[in-house]
């Protein structure tokens, strides 16, 4: 150890949100918006909605009508809590598994099918045009949220972007460059690390040897804060919080969501050749929809006839996308070079006319 | 019209662009106060702000994401990389958002963004501080790739990419950063992105270069005309997408090419060039299409540097043998 007669030049401390107890149970004073019922329905419908979608497109995966897909099962609390906390003007920059924060504002289950179905189409996403797609290089869309977030600043806009991750992420470079510059500017970013534990087969203690994930904000000098991202309430709280004083001028922050993956990570993967199924078992008991209907049950707010009646409306609202996706048809071949540049250069124009006369099949 | 060499032409579009559209942003390591460590954004930052011409934290690819970030959103950024040699940390964000950010949203995003870096060898600088690596730029769909060889070409297409409204590389000839000098005339005036520059009109043979060594390009014409052959100089300017027809028409008229670049031989864009002509301007061709480049070993330190700079006596000596093959 260090001497211990050298002066202490700084201290550092992680603060943990948490309100309800896995079994739904309250743990201390809920935040203000939680006395609000419709508004925790609302949050309720959002995980129910994600989980069903997320469900049904893997059983499309499965079934040869869906390509590769990344299920959030377990972590459906990160996307609702977060989403539902941001304004429409806001950006946000999802990764690839944050389905449920798609949907949340705006994103039509068709296009998100559309996408992992195969087709760039599901990118013209009926959410805010704003918005970023799908990150799928992990980290790499978080510098590209200090530069949104950049150029709010410059030009006084009272907008925040939302970038989220998981933890794997903060392993790169990416993700800290990102944060440290957020850190230097004040930036109204929020970053959002979804601990879910599993980088695909490499587990977080073979990631780093940091105690959280939320201190490595410190260094970049802004608060990191973890939450239960298996609590609703704590999550949209810590989001709200976050993003208010991002959009105040406070600066940064970096919020990380303790989840867990119960999901294979992508449906190309088999979870079983690396974690114990008891480890996933255990895990099931703290998930996030059973708990907030744990809660809303205590509060006499819902029962078996709402959850019936939610999950029948679900799945009518699933299969109708379901439908108006598998009947879309694939795009002209030479559409591939629509959107390459603002004005398809002469060069291309001959590339381009060989697709479209089919003279190079 | 004020004589001014290509640095000034750079730091010169640049306050253009700035003045003109409050949208264009400059950003990258020590681009601020101390002006570049080439002296290409001199005075910028007194004259438009430290918002506007931010001092970014030593990171590359943070440089590059910001500039993503920043153009999704409308701004018109313009980063620095302080050498080619660094620029490697940025091929991600190049290769994996700015040059598909359009098409992978199907034209609801985009990335008018430009990314400066100097390009090439010949300055006596250390160990990764003198790369020309544009082919590899030049390889990725969606992205253009500039490189002036002359002041008025520097100022011209500088503002040309600055505003283009999709992601550009702009590669600059460090050699003659201060060597060039041209008349430029402040007048706002862009030049176009995708049409190369005939430099020397001569009937005999075809010489395509690009970046510094157009010098020594020129240099070798001048030589060759003493000697009765006429060459004709190209300087492609624009590598993605790059002037077919211009590359065409003049060896359908000579029918003999050599292409000269600084960047190492194998699957350097001169081997781009010679497929084109094999594909399209064969039957045109009274000699093998040469080329005159740098080696395919590593770039080497400062006092070998010049041996691998393609030199006039090598582009002469490989003109003359295209110009004797009967």
């Amino acid at each position: 150890m260090a001497d211990e007669g050298l002066p202490v030049v700084a201290r550092f401390e992680v603060r943990q949100r948490s309100y309800l107890a896995p079994d739904g149970t309250v743990l201390r004073p809920l935040p203000d918006f939680a006395s609000d019922i419709p508004k925790l329905l609302a949050l309720y419908r959002g995980m129910v909605l994600t989980r069903a979608f997320d469900l049904k497109a893997v059983s499309l995966q499965r079934t040869g009508r869906l390509g590769t897909y990344a299920v959030s099962l377990g972590q459906e609390a990160v996307a609702v809590g977060i989403a539902s906390a941001m304004r429409q003007e806001d950006v946000l920059l999802p990764s690839y598994r944050d389905n449920g924060t798609l949907l949340w504002r705006g994103t039509k289950m068709e296009e998100i099918l559309l996408f992992w179905g195969g087709d760039e189409r599901g990118n013209l996403s009926s959410g805010p045009a704003h918005d970023f797609p799908y990150c799928i290089p992990v980290g790499s869309q978080a510098p590209q949220a200090a530069g949104v977030a950049y150029a709010f600043k410059l030009r006084k806009e009272p907008r925040v972007a939302v970038c989220l991750f998981g933890d794997g992420a903060t392993s790169k470079g990416d993700v800290w460059e990102a944060m440290n510059f957020a850190g230097v500017h004040k930036l109204p970013v929020v970053f959002v690390a979804n601990n879910n534990q599993w980088a695909i087969s490499v587990p977080l203690q073979l990631q780093t040897a940091s105690q959280t994930l939320a201190q490595k904000a410190i260094a970049a000098g802004f608060t990191g804060e973890q939450v239960d991202g298996n609590d609703v309430i704590a999550v949209r709280a810590a989001a709200e919080e976050a993003i208010a004083q991002a959009r105040a001028g406070g600066g940064p922050r970096l919020i990380e969501a303790l989840t867990y993956r119960l999901s294979d990570h992508t449906t190309a993967d088999d979870a079983a050749r690396y974690r114990p199924p008891e480890e996933v078992q255990t895990r099931w008991k703290e998930e996030p929809i059973a708990r907030l209907r744990a809660y809303l049950v205590s509060q006499k707010a819902w029962g078996k006839a709402q959850e019936e009646e939610l999950a029948a409306e679900c799945q009518k609202e699933i299969e109708a996308a379901i439908e108006r996706y598998l009947a879309s048809s694939p795009r002209a071949p030479e559409t591939m070079f629509d959107h390459l540049y603002a004005e398809l250069p002469r060069t291309y124009a001959s590339q381009r006319a060989q697709l479209s006369g089919g003279s190079d099949a | 019209m004020p004589e001014l060499t290509l640095i000034e032409a750079i730091n010169l579009a640049l306050a253009r662009a700035m003045q003109e559209d409050a949208n264009v942003v400059v950003l990258g390591e020590d681009v601020g106060i101390n002006g570049g460590v080439f002296r290409a954004t001199v005075g910028l930052q007194q004259r438009f702000g430290a918002e506007r011409v931010i001092d970014t934290p030593l990171a590359e690819l943070l440089i590059s994401g910001l500039c993503v970030g920043m153009a999704a959103q409308g701004l018109k950024p313009v980063g620095e990389i302080q050498f080619m040699g660094f620029i490697y940390p940025c091929i991600d964000q190049l290769v994996n958002h700015a040059s598909r950010l359009r098409n992978r949203t199907q034209g609801r995003l985009s990335c008018p963004m430009v990314l400066r870096t100097p390009h090439g060898g010949g300055i006596r600088a250390p160990e990764h501080h003198s790369e020309s690596t544009e082919a590899m730029l030049a390889h990725i769909p969606g992205l253009r790739v500039v490189m002036p060889s002359s002041p008025e070409r520097a100022y011209g297409l500088l503002l040309a990419s600055i505003r283009d409204p999709d992601p550009v590389v702009f590669l600059e000839p460090t050699r003659i950063y201060r060597a060039a000098k041209g008349q430029v005339e402040d007048n706002g005036e862009a030049l176009p992105l995708d049409i190369a520059f005939v430099l020397r009109q001569g009937h005999d043979v075809t010489l395509i270069s690009w970046g510094a060594v157009v010098k020594e390009t020129l240099a070798a014409a001048a030589e060759l005309a003493g000697q009765g052959i006429e060459a004709e100089v190209i300087d492609l300017a624009t590598l993605k997408p790059y002037d077919e027809e211009t590359v065409l028409a003049s060896v359908t008229k000579t029918g003999r090419c050599v292409i000269v670049h600084e960047a190492a031989r194998t699957g350097g864009f001169g081997a781009e060039i010679a497929a084109l002509i094999a594909e399209r301007g064969l039957t045109s061709l009274l000699a093998p299409v040469a080329r005159v480049t740098g080696y395919d070993t590593i770039m080497p330190l400062p006092r070998l540097e010049q041996r691998y700079i393609p030199s006039v006596p090598r582009i002469v000596a490989a003109t003359r043998k295209a110009c004797e093959f009967a």
